[in-house]
């Protein structure tokens, strides 16, 4: 009988260990298609044309797979959602974690939280039906379907991100630091400001990259609000292609093993560097606050 | 005994879920472009509604993605609003395909633009201008002061294709062109923006834009199949080899009255 319990275990443990690897063998599976994929672009045109190449047409002949407009469009409106999420978020995560009665903590988190499981393609909608037509009135643009328009619905969805991982941050500061603050005659707005959110500085950063990461890799959203104009961004009022747009947009329909399939496969890479690095970054943030809280 | 039941079950349901999709008779999948979308979806209602047996799954994806998916094998239709392309082709030798094409109806581009933007009609010439960025203002059109926002499609779409062929002759559209992902979303853009110009099937005009005749020509069925207005196409669906079973029983519904009378129905041109 014990044997058998122990065989049992054994399977068991093994079936657990596949499935943990699993998760790795998709990581490598994916990392090593997308590299194999996009490669053989560069015996076509040179990285430095690919990379600091302005003008888009990878249709025409000669083709132009210059993907800078792409790469600072992508970051232009991550700028812009960081702008108005990081405030909002933090400031919300302050106001939850160290202001709010119980009660409406819990009635903040439970709307924080609901906002994450609205799906990305109904921001969009909104943004073409609701947000779009109205800062084009508002402002009086030729367009409503910009970056000022993209990124204040990305920051939208950042904000949950932002907020959750802010306040855990700030909760897990240790009590002790707050109660030496206010044994020194600290008020708590002096607390929050100079001992608490200093502490939590590095859970804080670790919100804001996974935020970024969340923001820089959405794609139905911006597909459907950014504009889509393959131009180097100036201005927020200006339409603007984000690399996941151009890749949504333009994938369905390029030839396969073409150079312009190859070269969706490393803007893809690009996309995938940015969000392994955002994530390590993180993830080094995170190690180093759980060394400073303890 | 309950146990191995149990897993039967579960890997017969397994089983069930990795057979191809397409290989049962009466199965047919057809994949491809957007624009050619409406007129396969309708028609393979109508035929499976007449034919019990028969199966047809439709789906989108464009013309390039129906293309490599009937080189792939996973389609036994590919709609196309354009022509295979050399690379197709070649590819297809490459993978032992031979690519059929049946002309199944004629499409026209129109060219529309805000219902309340005051030009009727713009020539060919100046379609170009707009879209290579000489013209930058409706007012040098007799129209208001107001900036061409000027809609665009995909750069690999079969209308985008189309459209860059007969209008730009192959020059570069401007850069700051929107590029939207289908007929529907430019028409949207279109219909909320008032100095917006762009084109689409001429099964996606309705009320909330107005399509502009070009070359002082409308943009409607007679004037398409008379070849008066410029800007028209044939759409495709291809075949591996001569079409078979099931696939020519499609084809010939779609050729036949009952069949281009859908196509008519869904705003396209009929081959008669």
């Amino acid at each position: 009988m014990k044997g058998r319990q122990s065989l049992k275990e054994k399977i068991l443990k093994n079936i657990f260990l596949l499935s943990s690897l699993t998760s790795i063998f998709f990581l490598i599976g994916i990392t090593i298609i997308l590299f194999k994929e996009g490669l053989p672009l560069f015996r076509e045109i040179s990285l430095k044309e690919f990379l600091w190449g302005k003008s888009w047409y990878p249709t025409y002949d000669p083709p132009g797979f210059g993907v800078l407009p792409l790469i600072l469009s992508s970051l232009w409106i991550t700028l812009g959602a960081l702008i108005v999420a990081v405030p909002l978020g933090v400031s919300t995560a302050i106001y939850i974690s160290e202001l709010a009665t119980p009660k409406v903590r819990n009635f903040l988190k439970l709307v924080i939280e609901m906002l994450t499981s609205i799906p990305s393609v109904i921001y969009g909608f909104l943004g073409i039906v609701v947000l779009g037509p109205w800062l084009q009135k508002l402002l009086n643009l030729p367009i409503g379907l910009c970056s000022l328009t993209a990124s204040l619905l990305l920051a939208l969805m950042a904000i949950p991100t932002i907020t959750s991982l802010s306040e855990d941050a700030l909760f897990s500061v240790s009590k002790d630091y707050k109660e030496a603050s206010y044994a020194l005659g600290a008020t708590k707005w002096e607390t929050i400001i100079k001992v608490t959110v200093p502490a939590a500085f590095s859970g804080i950063s670790t919100a804001v990259l996974l935020g970024m990461g969340r923001v820089i890799g959405e794609t139905m959203t911006v597909l459907m609000v950014a504009g889509g104009a393959a131009v180097i961004p100036h201005s927020f009022l200006q339409p603007v292609r984000p690399i996941t747009a151009t890749i949504a947009l333009e994938m369905g329909e390029a030839v396969v093993g073409s150079a312009h399939y190859h070269a969706l496969f490393s803007l893809a890479c690009i996309l995938f560097i940015f969000s392994l690095g955002l994530n390590l970054t993180a993830d080094y943030f995170l190690t180093k606050f759980r060394r400073t809280s303890q | 005994m309950k146990k191995i039941t149990q897993t039967l079950l579960l890997i017969s349901l397994v089983l069930t879920l990795i057979v191809p999709i397409s290989q049962a008779e009466g199965q047919l999948v057809v994949q491809g472009s957007t624009t050619v979308l409406p007129i396969a979806q309708a028609t393979a209602e109508v035929f499976m509604q007449n034919n019990s047996q028969a199966n047809i799954s439709v789906r989108g994806g464009g013309s390039g993605n129906g293309i490599s998916a009937l080189i792939e094998g996973t389609c036994d239709i590919a709609d196309a609003s354009r022509p295979m392309k050399v690379k197709e082709i070649l590819l297809c030798q490459e993978k032992g395909v031979s690519p059929v094409p049946h002309i199944i109806a004629m499409d026209g581009i129109a060219v529309i633009v805000h219902p309340s933007n005051p030009v009727q009609g713009l020539s060919m010439e100046q379609i170009k201008d707009i879209y290579t960025g000489k013209i930058t203002n409706w007012k040098e059109l007799g129209g208001q002061d107001l900036k061409i926002v000027v809609v665009s499609r995909d750069s690999s779409s079969g209308t985008f294709e189309t459209f860059s062929e007969i209008v730009l002759k192959g020059e570069k559209i401007i850069p700051e062109s929107l590029a939207q992902s289908s007929n529907q979303t430019v028409a949207t853009v279109v219909s909320t923006t008032k100095g917006a110009i762009g084109y689409v099937g001429l099964g996606y005009i309705s009320n909330t834009v107005k399509a502009l005749q070009v070359n002082e020509v409308i943009p409607e069925q007679e004037t398409v199949v008379s070849g008066k207005y410029p800007i028209s196409r044939p759409l495709y669906m291809y075949t591996n080899g001569a079409p078979q079973g099931i696939a020519k029983d499609f084809l010939e519904f779609i050729w036949s009255k009952e069949g281009q009378e859908i196509v008519e129905k869904q705003g396209f041109v009929p081959l008669q």
